[in-house]
Formats: structure tokens, sequence, C-alpha cells
């Protein structure tokens, strides 16, 4: 579904690489735990595969679904099944979230030459996620992310993804700012949304989101390089010793 | 590239000229009255069959335009007009007043269906929802060629018909409230227009009656180097009620047009008038060719105790706009509002506000303006609210919002405040803003267009004004509002 082939990538001509040769794939139905100690790309992978045109991609090549993505638009790459669950949602003063989800989901259907959900269909599908989240209808009549808490925004991110059903899932440290019975509510929001057709890539930094979204694969990432790939026993592993042999081996 | 910076790239490569309104009806037409003379005055006034006190009304306000200066403290810029150059009147050849529907020209009829304008009654009549008739008083550059419903309306009591008429059948109300509000000699523009004034509506709203249904007129400037002088006139007797809705076109031409209007009101006790407009004459091209000069007087009056009146503009169109809709609460408790929102895309400039005139006791006032730049344009918000000795316990509240979208447009917030009564209470909250590359990246992250993503985020920044327009014209101005910003984005 994915495949990263030697992605290098930077801010602008004068800086360093942020990215300094990436390579990974995942495959449907799969899970991917990425982590990596702050500042070591992981946020700036994410935004690059969403399409965000800050970075200057140096080389490599980003294959979705077996298309070129680099040579897509942001909103096209959306339309044809990617989603990124931020992790700084931005905030949009003035619309309130049910109409942004109502605008969002058509836009995608649009875009994929399907009809708009007519509102009572789009209302019980969305009563029923956000029932899920825990997320109260007076929060989606707020606008969105605006006054949300840290938490509340990240449930908010979560809706969206179950709402639009993507093909891949990239979730940047959405664990961040839960509280313990948020961190589940979410998570069995978006184990709900494993299937063999979807793939996730979860970004990290605790190996405690890991216990509940169990990964398949576990990378980590260090200056802009993937270091060291495993499976769930090196979350573990990275929990009781830290980054320290990796960063030294990126260096 | 940033998506807000390919934005602005795109507002100078793209023509902004998504124009839909830029037609030219071609119907055989008669121009006169060049230049601004006694001569044109009375020309003027004898093809509207008008009695003697009017032409000299008209004369008078000639004689003291002469003596004054064009104003120049508007946050605006323009070459001089010559006005000796313009003409003063034009009107089609098939049009010798109002008529009934089925004696109007075809092509005005096509030309007004093209502009989404319902003239026809028995359609409408005919309608399953009755309660979404509107009345419409056609302005075709200098004359009125038909208004529907009048005889409906008649039954209520309500006179609704052109300015022209009205000079003709109802002398006394014309000459005991024309120039009540707005003096000849209040400025430039509007002694000018006392001059030279060619065709409006006047509504006449009697004691006690709640006007059964939407009233509105559709101004349509059609000839070249022609000026429109609007002139209307709305009264609500003692109790009553009207909603009034204003819309504006004009054809895509290189030359600038002029169009100095005066509206006035006047709301007697318990009076409550709604006056809405939707303003969208053509606003120029890329470059800033062309485009309508919209220098406009609107004020209503309180004349009453608990009257209401409530300006609702929705500004996307004209090279220039120099606009002030503004209340004088003069009857005690009183009230005005305003509510505004001024789009400003391409090259052009808005300058616009209100003033609030504070004259009675527990008098109260409300203004909300939105103004939303985009390409080089510049919005200037222009505001006054003022509280004279004996307005004791006045209150406004002031609230201005601006919008950027690009980093080479300009907003202003000007307001001016003066209170002479200790007891006045006024509020000013100021906000300016700009659509980030972030929100926007967010959006198309999932899954908007960029003309989805600005529409999105510029109608939440309206919204609070969008729902103080009748319902059937807020989907209508919210996709005016979409339209004209179209050349700010992909
Ligand atoms: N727009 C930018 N301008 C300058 N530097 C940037 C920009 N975006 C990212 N960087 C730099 O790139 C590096 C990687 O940042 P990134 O946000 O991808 O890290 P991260 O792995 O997500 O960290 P964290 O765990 O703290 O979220 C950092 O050193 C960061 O400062
Ligand atoms: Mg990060």
């Amino acid at each position: 579904m994915l495949e990263i082939k030697n992605l290098h990538a930077r801010i602008a001509e004068d800086e360093a690489e942020i990215l300094r040769g990436i390579d990974l794939t995942v495959n449907p139905g799969e899970v991917h735990a990425v982590m990596g100690p702050n500042g070591s790309g992981k946020s700036t992978l994410s935004y690059i595969l969403a399409g965000k045109e800050d970075y200057e991609i140096t080389e490599g090549e980003i294959l979705f679904n077996g298309e070129n993505m680099l040579d897509m638009e942001p909103d096209e790459r959306a339309a044809a099944g990617m989603f990124l669950a931020f992790q700084y949602p931005i905030e949009i003063p003035g619309v309130a979230t049910m109409e942004f989800l109502k605008t969002a989901l058509n836009a995608q259907r649009k875009a994929r030459g399907e009809d708009p959900l007519s509102i009572p269909d789009f209302m019980k599908t969305v009563k029923a996620k956000a029932a899920d989240l825990n997320i109260s209808m007076d929060m989606l009549k707020r606008p969105l992310n605006v006054g949300f808490s840290g938490g509340e925004k990240k449930r908010s991110e979560i809706l969206q993804m179950s709402l639009l059903e993507p093909k891949l899932c990239v979730l940047d440290e959405t664990d961040s700012g839960l509280d313990i019975d948020a961190l589940r509510i979410v998570s069995e929001g978006v184990n709900k949304l494993r299937s063999p057709e979807r793939a996730m890539v979860v970004i990290t930094h605790y190996q405690r989101l890991l216990d509940h979204i169990v990964p398949d694969v576990v990378h980590v990432l260090s200056r802009g390089k993937i270091v060291k790939t495993g499976d769930k026993a090196l979350a573990l592993e990275l929990e009781k010793n830290g980054y320290a042999d990796y960063v030294d081996a990126a260096a | 590239m940033p998506a807000v910076q390919e934005t602005i790239d795109q507002v100078k490569a793209i023509d902004v000229d998504q124009y839909k309104y830029g037609f030219v009806t071609e119907i055989e037409s008669e121009k006169g009255a060049k230049g601004l003379s006694e001569e044109t005055v009375r020309f003027l006034s004898a093809k509207k069959d008008e009695p003697e006190w009017m032409t000299e009304w008209r004369l008078d306000a000639l004689r003291r335009f002469k003596t004054m200066l064009e104003p120049s403290w508007a946050r605006v810029s323009y070459p001089d007009i010559d006005f000796d150059e313009l003409y003063y009147w034009a009107a089609p050849k098939s049009v010798e007043g109002p008529k009934s529907l089925d004696e109007v020209d075809p092509e005005l009829l096509a030309t007004y269906e093209k502009l989404g304008i319902p003239l026809a009654e028995q359609e409408i009549l005919a309608g399953v929802e009755p309660k979404n008739r509107v009345a419409v008083d056609a302005v075709f550059d200098s004359v009125s060629v038909v208004t529907t419903f009048k005889e409906e309306l008649k039954k209520a009591g309500v006179i609704f018909c052109s300015i022209s008429e009205a000079v003709r059948e109802y002398p006394d109300l014309v000459k005991k409230y024309l120039g009540s509000v707005v003096p000849v000699t209040d400025n430039f523009y509007a002694t000018l227009n006392s001059a030279v004034f060619s065709d409006g509506s006047f509504v006449y709203v009697p004691e006690g009656v709640r006007c059964p249904m939407e009233l509105s007129t559709y101004f349509r400037i059609n000839e070249q180097n022609t000026g429109q002088f609007e002139r209307t006139l709305i009264i609500a007797e003692k109790g009553s009620y009207v909603s009034y809705l204003e819309g504006c076109t004009a054809p895509q031409r290189d030359e600038n047009q002029l169009h100095a209007a005066v509206v006035e009101l006047v709301a007697l006790d318990d009076a409550e008038i709604k006056y809405s407009t939707v303003q969208n004459w053509y606003p120029g091209d890329k470059d800033g060719k062309g485009g309508i000069y919209n220098f406009v007087t609107k004020r209503g009056d309180c004349r009453g105790r608990n009257s209401k009146i409530s300006w609702t503009q929705v500004e996307t169109g004209s090279a220039i706009t120099w606009k002030y809709p503004s209340c004088i609460l003069r009857g005690d408790n009183s009230r005005g509002e305003f509510y505004s929102i001024a789009v400003s895309n391409g090259h052009q400039q808005v300058d616009s506000g209100t003033k609030m005139i504070h004259l009675g006791k527990n008098t109260s006032s409300r203004i909300i303006s939105k103004g939303i730049s985009a390409g080089v344009s510049q919005n200037t918000y222009r505001g006054l609210v003022s509280a004279h000795r004996k307005a004791s316990n006045a209150r406004n509240f002031t609230q201005c919002d601006s919008l950027l979208i690009g980093q080479d447009c300009g907003a202003h917030t000007v307001p001016y405040i003066e209170s002479k009564n200790a007891s006045a209470v006024f509020e000013h909250e100021a906000t300016t803003s700009k659509i980030s590359d972030d929100q926007m990246f967010y959006c198309l992250q999932r899954g908007l267009s960029e003309e989805e993503a600005v529409a999105l985020i510029v109608n939440g920044f309206v919204k609070d004004v969008i729902q103080q327009l009748p319902m059937e014209f807020a989907v209508e101005a919210q996709k005016l509002i979409s339209i004209s910003l179209e050349g700010s984005v992909g």
C-alpha cells in the first residue's frame, strides 16, 4: 500500500536534511509503529506523506497503491485514502465541527464521483461514531478545535478518521495529552478501524499505547533514518533502555 | 509553495472576472441629458412628467452642488470624475413608465430572468409556498420598468412603486419626507443625487400594518457612460413593519460607471424597518480596469419611540465603495443595527461602515462588521458612534472583524466615538485574522479543495451577519461571497 524508498527531505536549500534516506513498506492490514527521539523527523515524515508544501524532496520516492504520491495534491491524497491525525490539530474559528465533518466527507465523496450523503444519514453516522468516542453533540456544535482541550482535539481527529474511513491512517502522537480512560476509548476507536484493507502508521513515544494498539512492526527513527526495525518486543526494550544505542547508530 | 502563497499568485495570474452578470442587454435605448446643467435637470424632470415643485427642488440642489467640493477623507483613490462627460438619462425605448407585466419588453424580462430575479407574478402566485413571495421593483438604467404585486400590496394598504410614480401620485407624502433624513446639502454625492436622481423605489406602510411580503428592488445599469442615481424612500408608520431588499448588478465595461444613490428611511413610533442589500456591481477586471464607483448615502431616521431600523449589507462588487448606512436614534428607546459583510478582491477599494447617532433616551445600537480582503484590495471599516447630551443610557456594541487572504491586501478599522452623556456605554471590539497556511493544509488534508477550504472558513467568518438576511437571500449571499473570492484560490 505504502512504499517509501530512500526518501531525503529538507526545509530549504541551505538547511541540513531532516530525512536522510528513509525506506519503509507498509502492506494492507498492517500496523506499523514509529518511535524515536524528539526532533528525529517523525512529524516531518507524516507531513510529507500528507503533502505539506514546506519540504523539498531531494531524493527518493513514495508510492501509494503503486502511484507516485509526490505528484498528488494534498486533497487528492486525502480522496485517495490518506489520512493524517495531526500531532497539533489546527483551530478553525467560526466553522462548527459538524459542518467541517460534513464538508470534508462530501468533498471526498465528490472527488471519488459519489453523491453527497443525505443529512439524516450523515447525522446518524456521526452520532454513532461520536458516541463511541465519548464525544458529546455539544462539542460538535463548537468551532473546530477552538478551545478544545488537548484530549478533545485528539478525539476529534479520531472521529474524523473513523468518519472518512481512509485506507492509510497516519497517527502522529495521538496518545499524547490523553488521560487514561481517553487513551483506552481512542485506542478502541482505532482498533475498530483495523481491517485487512487498511494500513496504519502509528507514531508514538510511549509503549503504553502499543499495549492497546498492538503493532505488527516497530521502527526506530533517529536523525532522519530508520535505524532499527523489530516486533512489539522492540518497543518494550526501548521503554527500558531509551534511545541511547540508536542515536549513536544514526550519527 | 505554501497554499496561501499559491493563492496570491493565482490572484495575480487569473482573471478575477468571475463576474456572471457582465452581459450587456441589446435593447434600443434612449440616452440624453449629457453634462451637468440646468438644462439636463429640466430635461430629466420633464421626461418624468414631474410637477413644478419637484423641478425646483432639483434645481436648488444643482445650484448648491456647484458650490461643493468632492470629499477626500475616504481611503479610496480614483481619477477625477468629469460630471460633464456623463449622461444623466438612459431608458429602454419601449418603457414609458412602469407597466403591468404583460406590457414589458420581453428583452427586459429576459434580462431579469438571466439575473435570477423573479418578475413573473403568475408563477409565483401559483406556487405552493406563498410565504416566499417577493414583490419586485425592477430599475433598468434610469427608469423603473415594472413593479410586481402592486395590487395585492395595495389591498393591505402598502404603497410600493417607483419614486417617479410616487412624485406624481403621492406628492404630499413625498414632499413631507423627501430630503427629511438626508438633507439636500448633506454631502457632495447626496446633493448631486438630489439634482439628478433618476429612479428608485417608494414604500409607504400605513399604521399598524405588517407588510405581507418581502419587498425588493433590483437595480441594473446597462448603458455606457451613464450615471445611475437611485433614490429610495421608505416610510413606516406607527406600529408597522417592512422588510426590504435591494440587489444591484451591471455589465462588464472597460470604463468606470458612476452610481450615486440616496436612501432615506423613516420609522415612526413602534415601527420597524429591515433593509438588506446585496450589492454586486461590476468590480472591474484583474488589472483594476472598469467597474462601478459606488458613492452612496443611506440613512435611517428612528423618528418615533421604540422604533427600530436595521441595515444588513453584503457588499461584494464595485471598484470603489463609499457607503455608510446610518441610523439617527431620535425616538426614545429606539434601536439601530448594522450588519455588514464587505468582500474585496482584485483591485477593489472599500471604505464602508456606519454611523449611529444617539439622540433619544435609552437608545441602543449594535454594529457587526466583517471585512474580507483578498488580492491587492483595500478594505476599510469607518464608523461613528455618538451620544448627544440628552441621550442618557445610550448603549452601543461594536464588533469589527477583518479577515485577510494573502499578503498584498489591506484591512483598516477607523472607529470614531463621541460621547456627551456620561451615562452612555459604548463597547468596541476588533480583530484581524488571516487564513493561515496551516489552516489551508489541514482542510486540504481532509479532502477539501483550496476553493472549498476558503469558502468554508469565510462562511464561518461571516455567519453572524448572514443569519440577519431574509432566509431567501442568505443562500444567495453565501454563494455570491464564494464567487467573489473565486479568483483568490485555485
Ligand atoms: N518548518 C521547519 N523549519 C525548521 N525546522 C524544522 C521545520 N520542521 C521541522 N524542522 C526540524 O526538523 C527536525 C524534525 O522535526 P519533527 O517535527 O519531524 O520531529 P519529531 O520526530 O516529530 O519530534 P517530536 O517527537 O518532538 O514530535 C527538528 O529538528 C525540527 O526542528
Ligand atoms: Mg512530532
